[in-house]
């Protein structure tokens, strides 16, 4: 018998194996057959004691970041930005990821887990600021801010420059498979089109997904009209039957493994799509987008202060700088990285546009009153559990009767049995 | 008939492996692709021996294990025979409040100790991290515990406690040489049982464990939601090798002790 | 007396990490950020009563799978010689030691538009049929995962009937037919309810599978109860308000399984 059940194993296992082995799916850059050269990146700081005056005291810090968005040395030839860290301060540093600010937002508010650094957006650090979840930071300990472009500095989201020290900033696009869809033909109702129904994906936060809704009606992506944000909501329901799922970095491998063809990104994760998949193009819409920076900053109750201020200033350092951008993808906001780039990504036409066609067809997202937050919450966890088809409506009076006559029944059952049972 | 049912129950077990096995061919290929086999490589399987997080995470995980499987352990152990010994009223309120863990859909478990340490995380500066992820892994395994020890409780003979006293032994003597082997079934397969849950429990870390304690279940998950990487195909490999190993060492233990049963029975 | 103070570290603890916390709950769900009375949020629930139904019919779909698939395996499984039957039983226990979510994971591969069973239908031409992100995504991912908690209830207790009973039928004349209906199904009751429970409540709380499998717009009680602490949407009294409703419900169903055991097998009430 036990003969029998190992044949039977082996054999499906072959099978399974053996069925894998037929291909004719999307083709990829095999990283193998690359015949670039592997640039091996050096570290090299300005101010070594500045770095070293926490060594063996065996400090570690909390950073909290979103998903593939550190250079993680995974790649030949790239830094591993928390390892070097580590490598030059001697500071732990415990690295845990979200998925969405609101994510951030929940964890943080919910009190229970303590990060020294975050890194939020834009409209995020400003609901944080109000809120007195953030610390405010001793720039004397980032002597480095000052590579930091001067359009950065004094955001609309942190007028003083107290709280935040940017990251990375960039813009709202739609990623799509170039063989099959032309170029000409993008703006954002493309997300609605029914000729290609379940091959669309969709933000799954709410601030990104309403924008593109309002953006397609009219609206301010700010907007806080109870209205516009009703319509908003009807128009994203609209969309759920052409959408396949709702994701944010699971975008990363299903456009890949062309599971989907169109979706609404981060222009550097696109750059990165991009250059892993010769198949897919990012496009901004001509409509217009959003235009988002992500600050580093560090929540209020953080224990270790200065090692993570000095962690912020590690991160505006050229070389580091420089190593995050080419690695993630995304635009940075710190000059002398931006000037080690090569011409080709400065003129790539997607990460460093002019500031004139930024500040025309770009908005900021800037942080919703109560009420508008506690609606556009309500309304998007709606809009995600909301059906349309109708049969559901008799179920729940079907599934009652059905309870009650299986009780009834017991019931009937047990008093026979126990009229039986007198004797 | 009986080819039939054999038919079946093949088709159930390939409908049960063949995820299983799908996970494992892939872990070999040369690329990240997981429809198409490109090649075969063991690269994956260095980098994720190489993958700092996952292997603190593991670290994190069978430590956690072991302490609050072995701690539930005692405090179950302990419950069980205090809670036999109880009138019947106090016995069934405590039994049924040790049920609430069992019965209790996970996430509520989870979501109301989150309420419970955020509540208190205040007030006592208490941060969320090994602390708060032992308690709760604590929690949730005694109920298994005292289940298992429960039953050995009853079958065994009340009096041999009191035999034992009689002959001379202390109490706590009579209980080490007299009840505990009596039960140690039961402790055992408690033990084991808690073991597994705390290892691949997923739902009631992720509401209790903080950024410095994560577990090898909830490093899994946030692997999913990101780039997948074929390391995960290693790890599942890696993780169905040992369980088969373990499986395959219990059953081969629990059959040393069948053989001369059966074969007395076939003598007869 | 002596003995039962051995166990008042456990009844300590169980009030501090058992008690209190589903006190918790209750304390959210019924006040405000603000600490006053209100009934609110748990009003508030009745919005999602759509989410509700769909998880206790997805759920209960799939608990019924599992009992039809799983009947005959555990049957099956008690016809075998007993050196076999416990190397079967260890072989069909198999998969659900491996983690949970990277099965769930597996099948997210299987299923998608280019994934290995729609390349088995390309094989025979059939054209790839959407499967991920589907209900039915989901609840083959419950099947598929709770399989073996209703075959071991069942399997335990249909092994225990006695050979003996079987002959006695058949020697009263019964065909194999009518034995499996009116001797066999009465004895397993048992195990088909305590596999139903042990199935239908992580299926209808569960939020993982609905995330993975459901492509996130198919939300279930799991993925809306996560959203309120953890996710997209903060807000812990709605969240404890949705997990009070979703314990009474659960409780309400237990109630009504407990009818179908004898009185000392009642676990609750």
């Amino acid at each position: 018998m036990l003969k029998k059940i190992a044949a039977m194993f082996l054999s499906s296992f072959l099978l399974t194996a053996a069925l894998c082995s037929c291909s004719n799916v999307q083709e990829q850059e095999n990283d193998a057959d690359d015949t670039e050269e592997v640039e091996y990146q050096t570290l090299s700081v300005e101010d070594e004691d500045y770095y070293t005056r926490f060594k063996n005291n065996g400090i570690s810090i909390n950073v909290y970041n979103w998903g593939e968005y550190i250079a993680d040395g995974s790649e030949e030839g790239t830094l591993d930005v928390n390892a070097e860290f580590t490598k030059l301060t001697g500071i732990k540093v415990n690295y845990t990821t979200y998925a969405t600010n609101e994510e951030l937002y929940a964890k943080l508010k919910g009190g229970g887990a303590s990060y020294d650094i975050i890194i939020p957006s834009d409209y995020m650090i400003s609901r944080m600021i109000k809120e007195n979840m953030l610390t405010k930071l001793d720039f004397n300990n980032i002597p480095n801010f000052k590579y930091i472009k001067q359009t950065f500095v004094n955001p609309l989201y942190d007028p003083q420059n107290e709280y935040s020290v940017p990251y990375t900033w960039g813009t709202v696009g739609i990623i799509y498979d170039k063989t099959l869809i032309d170029e000409r033909d993008i703006d954002w109702d493309i997300l609605w089109n029914e000729d290609y129904a379940d091959r669309i994906l969709m933000f799954d936060n709410p601030r990104d997904a309403f924008a593109i809704a309002e953006i397609l009606l009219g609206y301010s992506i700010n907007t806080e009209n109870s209205d516009e944000l009703k319509k908003a909501a009807e128009k994203l329901k609209e969309q759920k039957k052409v959408v396949q799922a709702y994701v944010m970095d699971e975008i990363f491998d299903k456009m890949g493994a062309g599971e989907a063809l169109i979706a609404p990104y981060y222009a550097g994760d696109a750059i990165t799509l991009m250059d892993e998949y010769e198949d897919l193009g990012f496009v901004i819409p001509k409509s217009g987008t959003n235009l988002f920076i992500d600050a580093m900053c560090i929540p209020a109750g953080s224990k270790q202060k200065e090692a993570a201020e000095m962690y912020i200033n590690f991160m505006c350092e050229p070389d580091i700088a420089y190593a995050t951008t080419s690695y993630i993808g995304y635009s940075t906001p710190n000059t002398a990285a931006y000037d080690m780039l090569d011409d080709e990504i400065k003129n790539d036409g997607i990460s460093y546009l002019d500031d004139e066609y930024l500040s025309k067809n770009t908005t900021v997202f800037y942080n919703l009153s109560d009420e508008a937050n506690i609606e556009m919450q309500n309304l998007w966890t709606e809009m995600k559990s909301a059906q349309d088809e109708t049969k559901n409506k008799w179920i729940v009076p079907a599934f009652m009767i059905i309870c009650v006559a299986v009780s009834i029944g017991i019931l009937i059952r047990r008093y026979i049995k126990n009229k039986k049972d007198i004797f | 008939m009986k080819k039939f049912s054999k038919i079946y129950l093949a088709l159930v077990l390939m409908f049960l492996y063949m995820p299983i096995f799908v996970l494992i061919v892939f872990s070999f290929n040369t690329t990240k692709s997981r429809s198409v086999m490109s090649g075969f490589t063991l690269d994956w399987y260095v980098k994720l021996f190489r993958n700092e997080l996952i292997m603190t995470s593991l670290r994190n995980t069978v430590i956690i294990a072991i302490i609050a499987s072995i701690s539930a352990t005692i405090l179950g152990t302990a419950a069980a025979i205090g809670i036999s010994k109880m009138r019947k009223f106090p016995k069934a309120v405590v039994m049924n409040i040790t049920n609430i863990p069992i019965i209790n859909p996970e996430i509520v478990t989870g979501v109301s100790l989150m309420l419970l340490f955020v509540f208190f995380a205040a007030r006592m500066n208490l941060e969320f991290g090994f602390t708060t992820l032992l308690i709760a892994h604590i929690t949730f395994n005694v109920p298994y515990v005292i289940l298992n020890v429960m039953p050995k409780l009853k079958q065994m003979n009340p009096f041999l406690y009191e035999a034992a006293q009689d002959l001379g032994c202390g109490p706590v003597q009579a209980f080490f040489k007299v009840v505990l082997p009596e039960i140690t079934p039961g402790v055992l397969s408690g033990f084991l049982m808690s073991f597994t849950f705390s290892l691949d429990d997923f739902v009631v870390s992720y509401f209790t464990s903080g950024s410095t304690s994560q577990t090898l279940p909830i490093t899994i998950y946030s692997m999913t939601r990101r780039k997948v990487s074929p390391e995960i195909n290693a790890l599942s490999t890696l993780i169905f090798i040992i369980v088969v190993i373990i499986l395959v060492i219990k059953n081969i233990i629990e059959h040393r002790n069948d053989k001369p049963v059966t074969k007395a029975k076939e003598e007869i | 007396m002596k003995i039962k103070l051995i166990s008042a570290p456990y009844i300590i603890w169980m009030l501090i990490f058992i008690l209190v916390p589903l006190i918790m709950v209750a304390y959210f769900a019924f006040t405000d950020g603000n600490g006053h009375f209100t009934l609110k949020y748990v009003s508030d629930v009745a919005q999602y009563t759509p989410i509700f139904i769909r998880s206790i019919w997805l759920a209960a779909i799939a608990t019924i799978i599992c009992l039809v698939i799983a009947y005959p395996v555990a049957f099956t499984l008690t016809r075998m010689t007993k050196k076999v039957q416990s190397t079967m039983l260890m072989v069909v226990m198999l998969p659900m030691w491996m983690n949970f979510l990277l099965r769930t994971y597996a099948w997210m591969t299987l299923l998608g538009n280019n994934g290995l069973v729609n390349k088995i239908f390309g094989l025979i031409g059939l054209g790839p049929f959407k499967m991920l992100n589907t209900e039915g995504a989901v609840v083959l991912g419950m099947v598929y995962n709770y399989l073996p908690f209703m075959i071991l209830p069942l399997y335990s207790v249909m092994v225990k009937i006695e050979k003996n009973i079987l002959e006695a039928a058949s020697d009263l004349g019964c065909s194999s037919r009518l034995t499996l209906f009116k001797v066999v199904l009465p004895l397993s009751l048992p195990g088909v309810t305590s596999g139903i429970t042990m199935v239908f409540v992580p299926a209808i709380s569960t939020f993982i599978i609905s995330r993975m499998l459901g492509g996130g717009g198919n939300l279930l009680i799991g993925d809306l109860i996560e959203m309120q602490f953890l996710g997209n949407s903060y807000n812990p009294n709605l969240g404890a308000g949705i997990s009070l409703v979703l314990m009474v419900i659960i409780l309400l169903i237990m109630t009504i399984m407990n009818q179908f055991n004898d009185d000392d097998d009642r676990v609750l009430i």
